[in-house]
């Protein structure tokens, strides 16, 4: 019973990273149906990020909070700004190309960030300090789960009742929403269509970034790939739930997140991606749509 | 004067779909423009809103030209646009629409009494307000996709075949209403239409499109008792 737990909140951590990633691929592609390939390497930045502020901040005798403030919000600062730039210099231009056009700047974008960043720092991976405390109250239940997943939980649940409140209560997401139905519309109505598209791409950049800076301070190490990684998988979870859809990247994310987790514990950790792509396979087989998304007749 | 074309020519890719047209309309009027299907007349209309920008020749409003513009600038001049097939957006309730509407207004008190107007004139929306603008039935569609325009508070609104698809008590019903808009806030209308006897039964003056060119242009008896466009466009 212990074991399952433990499995179970294992999966719940590492279901709010992919959840975390799969929303910016979600909301990008459901205002401009593009698959931002590049997407996993704005986390891997977001990490790097840290990583740099944190030494840096760290060599000048700052105490640990005010680390663990500036340099994740430094981190979330210069991911979005690389967001908002990918979109200006490798999608705006190819508006109203055929829709290959941009999925295959995305790749490129993808490949340049990943060599950027191994040339600029390093092929091998670097430590990543422990960036979260460890609480006391946590101590009896560190077996199943620790202070950094409790963090990491938390978090993720934060900044999705924070998404939720933007996209449902506030000005810009009713702008959002309108844009992701209906762009022409949305247009004709008044609203900036571009400066939504970077709204969106900045707000899943700062999503990414946060995913990013707590699986490091996890699993305590980064280096230039694992952006693509961590990109694939949440890239499936977005499509398991749904691409489109944000409650669907979020299930999607949980849901990839316990198929490892409980592949891992039970069959064994070789099979861990074996079980998360065939779980694809079988979804985009059944419902490709997705658990949460509508059929593209409905769509139209 | 508050709305010029001149010699408007806008492409579709190679494909030249409006061939240099002249149009003025004045405060206060309704205009239409009648014409056979793909004859170009909802191109004009997105080349006015800035969807469709024209490659040659210049559009002017309150004097000021503003085919250079974008879309949500020209929005906030004071020009609103219905287009063809009603666009609401569906997974927004109502009342988010006509929100929408509204979206480049800062002046919250008059929002407010503007919405109340619209409620006055369309009840039925009242009574829909939190449901999805896409599980409306079509003449609601148009009724909230008029309203949604107005909410702009537009002083042109360019309506592109607002009867399109309606039982003809439910256009008779948007008709009314749209010279009740006219009457009272002197908001000025072009309409769009296909069904060129209810246009030009509304209308002050009409103008007729046949492939990318205007080749009629005069006020609405003349054109309902000219013997071309009656063949043409009249059925009679």
């Amino acid at each position: 019973m212990e074991y399952f737990l433990q499995l179970l909140l294992g999966g719940l951590t590492r279901g709010s990273i992919y959840a975390l990633i799969a929303l910016g691929y979600t909301m990008v592609y459901g205002i401009i149906e593009l698959i931002n390939f590049a997407h996993g390497e704005i986390y891997m930045i977001g990490a790097f990020t840290a990583l740099i502020m944190s030494s840096v901040l760290t060599l000048y005798g700052f105490n640990e909070v005010s680390i663990i403030v500036l340099s994740s919000l430094i981190a979330l600062i210069y991911s979005s700004a690389y967001g908002f730039t990918v979109e200006k210099i490798a999608y705006k231009p190819l508006r109203g190309a055929p829709r290959l056009s941009p999925l295959i700047s995305a790749i490129g974008m993808s490949i340049f960030l990943q060599n950027y960043v191994l040339l600029a720092q390093t092929s091998d991976f670097l430590p990543f300090p422990t960036l979260i405390p460890e609480f006391n109250f946590m101590k009896n239940y560190e077996h199943v789960f620790g202070s950094t997943e409790l963090v990491i939980v938390v978090t993720t649940v934060l900044v999705m009742i924070l998404l939720t409140i933007l996209i449902k209560f506030t000005k810009i997401g009713r702008a959002m929403r309108a844009t992701a139905q209906d762009k022409k519309m949305a247009m004709l109505v008044g609203i900036n269509v571009n400066k939504i598209i970077s709204v969106t791409f900045i707000i899943g950049s700062v999503m990414a970034a946060i995913g990013g800076i707590l699986i490091a301070s996890h699993i305590g190490q980064i280096n230039f790939y694992i952006g693509f990684i961590a990109g694939i998988k949440a890239f499936t979870a977005a499509v398991l739930g749904g691409i489109g859809s944000i409650p669907g990247a979020v299930l999607g994310g949980f849901v990839l997140g316990w198929t490892e987790s409980f592949a891992t514990g039970y069959v064994s950790s070789d099979y861990e991606d074996v079980f998360a792509f065939a779980l694809l396979v079988l979804i985009l087989i059944f419902r490709p749509e997705g658990i949460l998304g509508k059929s593209s007749s409905q769509k139209v | 004067m508050l709305l010029r074309l001149d010699n408007v020519q806008t492409y579709y890719g190679n494909i030249q779909a409006l061939k240099g047209i002249h149009i003025h309309i004045s405060e206060g009027e309704i205009v239409t423009l009648i014409g056979a299907n793909g004859a170009g007349k909802s191109t004009t209309l997105m080349s006015i809103s800035g969807i469709t920008p024209p490659r040659e020749g210049k559009i002017f409003f309150m004097d000021r030209e503003i085919h250079n513009l974008t879309p949500d600038a020209i929005v906030s001049l004071g020009i609103s646009q219905v287009p063809e097939g009603r666009h609401i957006f569906p997974e927004l309730t109502v009342m988010e629409n006509l929100q929408m509407g509204a979206f480049l207004r800062t002046d919250s008190k008059e929002t407010k009494d503007d919405l109340e107007y619209i409620f006055e004139l369309f009840p039925i929306l009242t009574q829909r307000r939190n449901q999805a603008g896409g599980t409306l039935s079509g003449g609601e569609q148009q009724m909230l996709a008029i309203s949604r325009a107005l909410m702009a508070r537009p002083r042109l609104l360019l309506l592109d075949e607002p009867s399109l698809g309606l039982a003809p008590l439910v256009v008779k019903q948007i008709f009314e209403i749209i010279r009740k808009i006219n009457f009272t806030h002197n908001t000025t209308v072009f309409l769009v239409e296909q069904n060129a006897n209810l246009a030009l039964q509304l209308a002050d003056r009409g103008y007729v499109m046949e492939n990318g060119n205007i080749v009629l242009e005069d006020s609405s008896g003349n054109l309902l008792s000219n013997d071309n466009v009656r063949k043409a466009y009249l059925g009679i």
